[in-house]
């Protein structure tokens, strides 16, 4: 049972919802599949049921901001499918995804990826733990039912999100036990070319980042430049240990952290493709190797939004857009020059929303243990639970790459699929054999792209009759 | 006259190549092994690791059931396990009728003397697989069967080959091979090598290596799939295969469920990539629901396609080359080689060693294929 479409976007947020809308604009069949129940993506998580509420007001603009999208969105014409998985990407361009416990798959003209970004990985002794969880996490929780941490939280990390994430948190009457800001010392000042250049075209966003800070600082315990997190205790964390910048050790009772370090682009629907990817060292993370509309290597299978490189909401809609324009081009729906004209003022735009990058990416780099743990003791595949020596052990027999590194220690088997400790590997094994982390790569991708249950896959191919 | 550095220069880093590495070597025979990507990235890597006597043709049976016996002391011969769990391997019959051909396989395995297989009824059935679904009838049972674990395999071949003082050159294709006297000249994309013995045990390529040997040997091509799920608790010891049904059902040591069955996936012979068929795939997992409705829910976290080379009547190649001289070939394992490893290995030091070996080896010569191909 297979369907065809004229476009299939993967992710209803903004990327995703902003190439519905000008794709429907021209005319085209389009096809929008998200695993949430309600658009938004991540940052505009359920903004259609809490923009107008108290939560609302907590989320602040730059979250109710995303109610407008949606109702454009909804108004468009293209059809939405939540609470969908995509599990398979292939040539074709086709896609294989589960709902309701039945898999299809869906033949499409264009493919675009809008699937977003992903946390980045953040090792260090004890991460594993339970009470140890990621700030997008529990921002998720936020804005899904409007939940906060019970009791005092840690919060530890480099990078808008902590910030955010903290402010919210205060304004939703949460209580934080401690800031620990792991962005090393320096940065401001060793940016400062790109700091004049970034506030002459966004002053609003940075202005912001400042405000948050200077917000936390007087209400929060705030303790700069850490180098060093551990988190320590048998069933669940008990204690946090941190380094501070002086070298100094200390401890305090902790029983929830919440730890940040920037978020990479989504790559496995385009690792999976078999598309080219490019290594960009300003984010210290690969991303699919686009052409100016965002279409990958891989014809007919476009990227965009911080899934083609971070840019943010802005920067999102606006290349969710672009490549639209591109794919009604090929589609036939407008001609190529119209395309081009019509690109013209949004590439303008995506110009200046992405122009603080350069300085947001050198200030918010996250510090070199976050890549290698300085104690190897820590857990890098944390579904199999292989340390980082395992694998430096593994990397001191020959010149293993990370797929033998895979096969003989079973880091990156897991039902992650490597998400976890991909990078993490690569990182390892490029310092144990002196290469470039883009040079060594990451595990090859085998197919599902996200777990699906044996049933599932049983209803493929029946219409759903054998479920 | 210059000192030959090399006595026998082997294609291919798949467990048969480290086998007849491993044979040879400690034979005394100074052995290099050149594989174009990495050992075990092909057929080895990717096997189900089946050790399976169960239901194998019958002139397959004197070096299978000789190889079962070396992997119940594997250790004594590579220095590790390799994970061999012999739980037994169980074909089980879903209905009458499915149960009458296996009745007449253990028929005509007992008719030609051989005792390894056993029918079992329902009660035993159960007893030995408490979590198959109840609509099974019986089964043929290897007892002395199981499987092994791939990787670990792979590294205790590799381990004992170097230790026996094999040299093994990964990213190391070979591109050509030309006769240098009474030697063979074999190019790679880095250095040539020179050795008088080649070993073709190129898997999926070994047509290509035959060729350049002057053998010209029709091969098909096999891309059998597997799936792996997420960790489950205990839930059967023995592999379970099904008469009539693409399925091989096992638990691995680390609580995965392994699931494969020889459906296929597509591949591509010249990028040297193989692909999954999710349509195909569908089936192996409908049956592994049917037989084990407990795992409905279990989720799958990896599949992939492995390649290997099939012959027209689904026996290996094994043995002397028609036309090239110390040439030998070991290919063609057609989705079943990973169990013959350990034996396949000693037959052909046999054969380069003393020009002969004591196993039946007749059903496999090149020879059968080639003259097929003259007739057509
Ligand atoms: C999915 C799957 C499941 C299986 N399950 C079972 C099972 O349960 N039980 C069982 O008994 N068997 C099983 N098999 C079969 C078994 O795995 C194979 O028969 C066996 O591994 C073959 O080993 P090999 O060394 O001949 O081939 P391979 O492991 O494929 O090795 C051949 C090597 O040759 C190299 N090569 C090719 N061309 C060149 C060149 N020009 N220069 C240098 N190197 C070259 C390749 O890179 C490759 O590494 C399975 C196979 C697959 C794919």
């Amino acid at each position: 049972m297979s369907r065809r479409v004229d476009l299939l976007i993967v992710g209803a947020g903004p990327a995703g919802m902003s190439a519905a809308i000008i794709a429907r604009r021209h005319g085209m069949d389009v096809l929008v599949v998200d695993e949430q129940i309600a658009p938004g993506g991540q940052i505009w998580r359920n903004v259609d049921a809490v923009s107008a509420t108290s939560l609302g007001a907590v989320l602040g603009k730059a979250y109710t901001e995303g109610a407008d999208v949606v109702s454009r969105f909804r108004a468009s014409g293209a059809r939405y499918q939540p609470r969908t998985q995509v599990w398979q990407v292939e040539t074709g361009p086709k896609a294989f995804v589960t709902c309701g416990g039945v898999a299809t798959a869906i033949e499409a003209g264009c493919l675009l990826l809008a699937t977003g970004a992903q946390e980045r990985p953040v090792p260090f002794p004890g991460w594993t733990l339970p009470g140890v969880m990621t700030v997008g996490a529990a921002q998720i929780v936020l804005k899904a039912s409007n939940q906060i941490p019970e009791g005092p939280v840690w919060i530890a990390g480099c990078g808008p999100l902590a910030l955010i994430y903290a402010v919210q948190l205060l304004k939703s009457g949460g209580q934080i036990a401690g800031f620990l800001d792991t962005t090393p010392p320096g940065r401001v000042s060793s940016n400062i070319s790109k700091w004049a250049k970034a506030t002459l075209n966004a002053p609003i966003d940075l202005m912001k980042g400042m405000s948050w800070m200077a917000a936390l600082q007087r209400r929060v315990p705030f303790v700069r430049h850490v180098t060093e997190i551990e988190a320590i205790g048998s069933e669940k964390i008990e204690r946090l240990r941190y380094v501070t910048a002086s070298g100094e050790s200390k401890v305090a009772a902790a029983s929830l952290l919440l730890v940040h370090e920037g978020v990479v682009p989504t790559i496995h629907p385009t690792l999976a493709l078999g598309c080219q990817h490019i290594w960009n060292s300003d984010q210290d993370s690969f991303a699919p190797e686009l052409d100016t509309w965002g279409e990958t290597s891989e014809p007919n299978v476009f990227v965009a939004g911080d899934g083609a490189g971070i840019g943010g909401a802005i920067a999102a809609c606006l290349r969710g857009e672009i490549a639209a324009l591109r794919i009604a081009a090929k589609a036939g729906h407008i001609s190529d020059a119209k395309a081009a004209t019509a690109a013209k003022p949004i590439r303008m735009r995506l110009k200046r929303a992405l122009a603080p990058r350069a300085f947001l990416d050198s200030l918010y780099r996250p510090r070199p243990a976050v890549f290698m743990p300085t104690d190897t003791a820590a857990i890098a595949c944390r579904c199999e639970e292989i340390s980082v020596a395992r694998i430096l052990a593994q990397a001191g027999t020959g010149h293993p790459g990370p797929n033998q590194v895979k096969a003989f220690t079973r880091a990156g088997m897991g039902p992650c699929q490597g998400r976890q400790c991909n990078y993490t590997v690569a990182h390892v094994l490029a310092a144990s054999e002196g290469r470039p982390v883009p040079d060594v790569g990451l595990y090859r991708v085998r197919p599902p792209i996200k777990p699906l249950t044996l049933d599932e896959l049983s209803t493929l191919g029946t219409g759903g009759a054998a479920s | 006259m210059s000192m030959r550095a090399l006595d026998v220069l082997i294609v291919g880093g798949g467990l048969h190549g480290l086998s007849a590495a491993l044979h040879l070597a400690r034979a005394g025979k100074r052995v290099t092994v050149l594989e174009r990507s990495w050992v075990g990235r092909h057929a080895s890597g990717a096997s189900a690791a089946g050790v399976r006597t169960l239901n194998r043709p019958l002139v397959e049976l004197p070096i299978s059931l000789e190889a079962m016996d070396m992997w119940h002391k594997i250790e004594m011969i590579v220095g590790n396990d390799c994970g061999f769990n012999a739980g037994g391997q169980v074909r089980v019959a879903e209905d009458a009728k499915d149960l009458s051909v296996l009745e007449r396989r253990f028929a005509t395995v007992q008719g030609a003397g051989y005792h390894h297989e056993e029918l079992v009824d329902r009660a035993e059935l159960l007893r030995l697989v408490p979590a198959i679904s109840p609509h099974c009838v019986g089964a043929l049972v290897a007892r002395r069967d199981g499987a092994a674990d791939p990787h670990r395999t792979l590294l205790a071949f590799r381990r004992a080959a170097e230790a026996a003082g094999v040299s093994i050159n990964e990213q190391c294709g070979v591109t050509a091979i030309e006769r240098a006297g009474s030697d063979w000249r074999v190019r790679t994309e880095g250095r040539d090598f020179v050795a008088p013995v080649i070993v073709n045990a190129a898997g999926a390529w070994a047509g290509e290596i035959a060729s350049m040997l002057g053998d010209n040997i029709p091969l098909g091509l096999k891309a059998s799939m597997m799936m792996v799920t997420e960790r489950v608790a205990p839930l059967l010891n023995p592999v379970v295969g099904v008469a009539g049904r693409p399925l091989s059902f096992k638990q691995s040591g680390q609580g995965t469920l392994v699931i494969g069955g020889g459906l296929q996936g597509r591949a591509d012979i010249k990028t040297q990539r193989s692909f999954v068929d999710f349509d195909e795939l569908a089936k192996g997992a409908r049956a592994a629901v049917d037989l084990f409705p407990c795992i409905r829910f279990v989720r799958i976290v990896r599949t992939w396609a492995g390649m290997e080379a099939k012959t027209e009547d689904h026996q290996p190649v094994i043995g002397a080359s028609p036309n090239g001289n110390g040439v030998f070939h070991a290919f063609g394992f057609s989705g079943h080689g990973f169990q013959l490893v350990p034996v396949v290995g000693a037959i052909l030091a046999d054969l380069i060693l003393h020009d002969r070996t004591s196993r039946p080896i007749e059903a496999f010569s090149a020879k059968r294929l080639m003259k097929r191909e003259a007739a057509a």
